[in-house]
């Protein structure tokens, strides 16, 4: 019942269609931007860019270089840290068809930082001027109609892919079997926590610093209001030592 | 290309060099990812590490311009391996013939050169006949002056160490993609070789793609799935605007641009229709005259053929009017007036400022757009004093490409239709309504008022391109169709006056059929708009290789995959069962398959229907610098020799004498290339005003060594300043490890890149940067005329 993402960094050529098509299905405003030496533009997620294709690059030990793809996006976990951390009624709420995260108007009376700080992957983004927490919302309009999300849509290589949970998992099983022959290293990211499992061939953190969340992706309420005023993640971390 | 997009999931072995296709052709990569699926190998030489690099499975570096000495290394180590498929080789490329004993190489050049003229007089570049006029073969390969045994000492030079030496690619880099690629010399395996512009825009582009050929000729990879030489084209219609002759030196379809000696139309046909004696060849130009006078008849509806050839443009002997040559004339004030339609001049030709100061000459331009440009607003660029320039611009907003009806035709030869999308806007209009409506008043205007030379204007027909007085694009696409303009029986079948040709087999020389192209000659009949079809129906062997053959329509005659023939054996039988291309059924006494490539049975006719010898040429006469792709420096260099012969550089180059190029010259150290980014197009000057793809590039950049940045002192993502010969700019710094310093003749060589995305009207602040082009020089390809803007010589320094 419940939909999925399975993204496959492997076929990824970071063309920036999703992140460009996203903007455009929801008329988002572009940002000022600069060029800062990278080609990750802009720089981070925004209140106005809810899909970013994050760009690495490495040399390896043995002198070849790599240049890893992440198109970073909300993970719509399956239950997920900011919906309980939040305090307002009908502001963070989870569509019982298609498991969706919906962010309302309402996140506009949410503590930002409390919200933010809760994510394990750093997702929200809050618009400075009417307050709105802001994240991707897995195109919910669209999938009322029958059609793909628009970063969905988008993707010519095949690393966007969507459908029911069973179907991508298991896509995403043999997808993992297959990358792993020439890449052991390769991983799955947190695929039983969240709707958006992505495929790395490498350490996750070559990736992104969030890419894959480094504690429990639940914690109880009392645990997260324990932690009201440090991020979830510092928390975490000071718990792991 | 001679295959097409959805083939390349059926290769084996996908070379990409040339080409950084993940980025600038991204659908590609839809099927390229899908040939990995199936365990098909990428390979990837580009003087960076591109997103390209990223999916690839073998990734080597070379410097920009040195690729002959890279493909010289493989047809070396295809010969010396033995690695070539022999039947093919044999029987379907001129591998058996004897070259005339005339012909020789010496350190650097060929027979015929003349240092004077710059020139080369190819009468030695030729086959010995028999006593029947037929090329002499030996099939046994054993005669010295076989063209084999020519290829193979040619290229006896190009040992891993020299090619190493002079590319920067360590030798076992080369080694990984030699071997790699080589294998798909077996008889049921297919390589293909995928380029775009990192191929073409030196002063060997079209060597560079010869040499491409050759090597795909040797393994047995044209005509085959999967296979083929196929350049990845950079616009979306630019395959129509090369078939219609966009072009100065053809006429539509590639028939040569008349000369001022060809004083009539029979002695134009008798200097540009080879003849063969070899009942084998098929000889496709033999067909000359008879597209000839149909694209006359096509033109010019009244006249017969023979008074309308003079009303066609003809060049001077020799001269060229390439784009270079071009802007160089009309620096010299030779130009009254110019149409910059649909491109940006400013930013896109080689040496802008060049470019830029040239068009102040003009009485006037007519510039049609559908933004505000850096070409039709060149008069108030930077350094521009508009109270100086006379030029008088007229601005013609015009709509854009999903505004319009018409066709595209791809990379793949695919011609497809295309419906109207949203009306366009304000009093913008397509482009075929402004040509029609300018070329009838013109006409009025002759009509009424007479004028030099005006019989060519008065006998043509644009009331004939309309509706209502409207373009009508389904007029003109029957008009380049063809028609039948008398009752004529051909076969056993009548075809009545006013039809439509439903193949270019029956157009005829003596007037009686017209086809303003005759390879589209098909593609829109009687039974209606083939190019409008999507229809997914075909074989089980046809979907065995996605051969699509009733979705729209390609030319010639939609055939998919050409020079099949090749792909099968003198039996009929495919080389490749489990994807072949065309079969022999024996019952049926048919090809089956794809649309065989000329017609009789097997082993009937040989597969390279348009050469005159009908064989694959592995010595090809038919350039003017030569029948051997041969190495030479670009004409800007980091080195002073290199180490195949004493020849630095291609003798025959386009380039003006009295213009500077540096080499070796301190001043301007670095190597430097220009390219694109997906997020781009072009001049950028469409994707420039659309915000989310500026948000994403926004600015100018310089992509160089983390080695480099330190020899400089520069950070990555500060300002600095590029200069060369002619010219400078500013662009913010990249500092990556994807790009290495090259080890080239025992020197260190520095490489940076650029986007030639950017230009100075827009944004308006200026905050984007400038063309890339202000850098480049005005020296080309003397094939083609192509601007060499893949390497060139700069300085880099911090702003």
């Amino acid at each position: 019942m419940p939909k999925t993402f399975f993204i496959d960094t492997t076929r990824c050529t970071a063309c920036r269609g999703c992140q460009v098509a996203c903007k455009e299905w929801k008329n988002l405003p572009a940002v000022p931007t600069k060029q800062t030496g990278t080609h990750q533009n802009p720089p981070d997620l925004t209140h106005f860019n809810l899909k970013l294709v994050r760009f690495s690059e490495h040399v390896e030990k043995n002198g070849k270089v790599s240049w890893y793809f992440f198109p970073d996006q909300c993970r719509h976990c399956l239950e997920a840290p900011c919906k309980q951390a939040s305090s307002v009624e009908g502001a963070i709420i989870q569509d019982e068809a298609t498991g969706a995260v919906i962010y309302t108007e309402k996140t506009a009376q949410e503590d930002f930082e409390i919200i933010r700080g809760a994510c394990p992957y750093d997702i929200p983004r809050q618009n400075p001027e009417t307050k709105r927490i802001v994240k991707c919302d897995m195109c919910s309009d669209r999938l009322k109609e029958g059609l793909l999300p628009m970063c969905v849509k988008s993707c010519a290589m095949g690393a966007m892919n969507f459908g029911e949970r069973a179907e991508m998992l298991d896509l995403a099983r043999k997808r993992l079997a297959e990358v792993k022959k020439a890449k052991p290293k390769a991983q799955l990211l947190n695929p039983d926590d969240v709707a958006v499992i992505y495929l790395v061939e490498d350490d996750p953190k070559k990736y992104h610093e969030f890419a894959v969340a480094q504690g429990p992706a639940q914690l109880t309420r009392k645990e997260m209001l324990a932690g009201a005023f440090a991020p979830f993640r510092r928390m975490v971390q000071a718990m792991q030592g | 290309m001679t295959n097409h997009w959805t083939d390349l999931k059926h290769s084996d072995c996908v070379f990409l060099i040339g080409s950084n296709a993940a980025e600038n052709h991204p659908i590609s990569f839809k099927w390229i990812l899908r040939a990995r699926d199936k365990g098909a190998t990428i390979i990837h030489m580009d003087p960076r590490f591109t997103r390209t690099s990223a999916r690839a499975d073998i990734h080597a570096y070379l410097r920009s311009g040195s690729d002959i000495a890279v493909f010289g290394g493989l047809i070396s180590y295809i010969l010396e391996n033995k690695l070539f498929f022999k039947e093919y080789v044999v029987n379907y490329t001129n591998a058996a013939l004897v070259v005339n004993k005339d012909y020789k190489f010496t350190d650097g050049l060929f027979s015929g050169f003349d240092d004077t003229s710059k020139k080369y007089d190819k009468k030695s570049w030729t086959f010995d006949l028999d006593e029947n006029g037929v090329p002499v073969r030996d099939t046994t390969l054993k005669n010295p002056r076989c063209v084999i045994n020519l290829l193979r000492q040619h290229y006896s030079r190009y040992t891993l160490d020299k090619v190493s030496q002079i590319t920067g690619t360590p030798k076992e880099d080369l080694l990984k993609v030699y071997k790699a690629y080589a294998a798909t010399g077996k008889p049921d395996k297919s390589g293909t070789m995928l380029y775009a512009m990192g191929q073409t825009q030196h002063t060997v582009g079209v060597q560079n793609i010869r040499a491409m050929s050759m090597i795909q000729l040797l393994l047995g990879n044209v005509g085959v799935a999967g296979g083929g030489i196929n350049a990845l084209r950079g616009e979306s219609n630019v395959q129509g605007s090369t078939d219609h002759a966009l072009l100065f030196h053809i006429l539509p379809a590639y028939n040569p641009v008349p000369r001022a000696s060809h004083d009539s139309l029979a002695v134009y046909n008798e200097k540009n229709t080879p003849k063969s004696a070899d009942p084998k060849s098929v000889n496709w130009w033999q067909n000359r005259p008879k597209y000839m006078a149909s694209l006359l008849k096509a033109m010019f509806p009244a006249p017969e053929p023979a008074v309308s050839f003079n009303y066609l443009p003809k060049l001077d002997e020799g001269q060229n009017a390439s784009w270079l040559k071009l802007f160089d004339e009309m620096g010299k004030g030779k130009f009254k007036g110019f149409f910059a339609w649909g491109m940006n001049p400013a930013c896109s030709g080689a040496n802008s400022n060049k470019t830029r100061s040239a068009m102040t000459s003009l009485d006037w331009m007519v510039n049609v757009n559908i933004f505000e440009n850096e070409t039709g607003s060149f008069w108030k660029g930077p350094g521009m004093d508009p109270a100086k320039v006379k030029t008088e611009v007229f601005f013609l907003p015009c709509a854009v490409s999903i505004e319009k009806e018409g066709s595209v035709s791809n990379s793949g030869r695919l011609m497809q239709w295309r419906y109207a999308g949203p009306k366009p806007l304000g009093e913008t209009k397509p482009d075929g309504d402004i040509i029609a409506e300018l070329a009838i008043k013109v006409k009025a205007l002759y009509a009424r008022e007479g004028g030099k030379f005006a019989e060519p204007i008065l006998a043509s027909d644009p009331e004939g391109w309309t509706t209502n007085h409207v373009y009508d694009p389904h007029k003109v696409a029957k008009i380049i169709n063809g028609y039948f303009l008398k009752d004529v029986k051909i076969g056993d079948t009548e075809y009545k006056a006013g039809t439509l040709v439903p193949s270019f087999a029956m157009l005829q020389a003596d007037g009686s059929t017209s086809s303003g192209n005759w390879i589209y000659c098909g593609s829109y009949t009687e039974k209606g708009n083939m190019t409008a079809r999507r229809d997914k129906t075909q074989t089980p062997m046809q979907a065995a290789i996605d051969l699509y053959p009733n979705w729209a329509w390609a030319w010639p005659v939609n055939r998919r995959i050409i020079y099949n023939r090749a792909s099968v054996d003198p039996q009929g039988k495919p080389y490749a069962p489990q994807k072949a291309v065309i079969a022999w059924d024996a019952e049926k006494k048919a090809w089956v398959g794809d649309v065989v490539d000329g017609g009789g049975g097997p082993g009937e006719k040989h597969p390279f229907i348009m050469t005159s010898e009908g064989f694959g040429r592995l010595f090809g006469p038919g350039l003017v610098d030569g029948p051997f792709p041969e190495y030479y420096e670009p004409l800007e260099c980091p080195v002073g020799k290199h180490p195949f012969s004493k020849q630095l550089h291609n003798p025959t180059a386009l380039q003006f004498k009295e213009e500077y190029k540096a080499v070796c010259d301190p001043k301007f150290p670095f190597v430097c290339s220009t390219y694109r980014v997906t997020e781009h197009w072009q001049t950028g000057h469409m994707t420039r005003h659309s915000s989310w793809l500026l948000e994403a590039e926004p600015q100018m950049f310089c992509e160089m060594s983390p080695e480099l940045a330190k020899l400089r002192g520069i950070q990555n993502g500060e300002k600095v300043i590029l200069e060369s010969a002619r010219g400078s700019l500013w662009a913010m710094a990249i500092v990556t490890p994807r790009l290495k310093p090259f080890k080239v003749m025992g020197t260190t060589v520095h490489q940076v890149g650029i986007p030639w995305h950017f230009g100075w009207q827009f944004p308006e602040n200026g905050a984007g940067g400038d063309a890339a082009n202000l850098l480049t020089p005005s020296v080309g390809d003397p094939n083609t005329g192509i601007p060499e803007t893949k390497a060139f010589m700069v300085n880099v320094r911090k702003a």
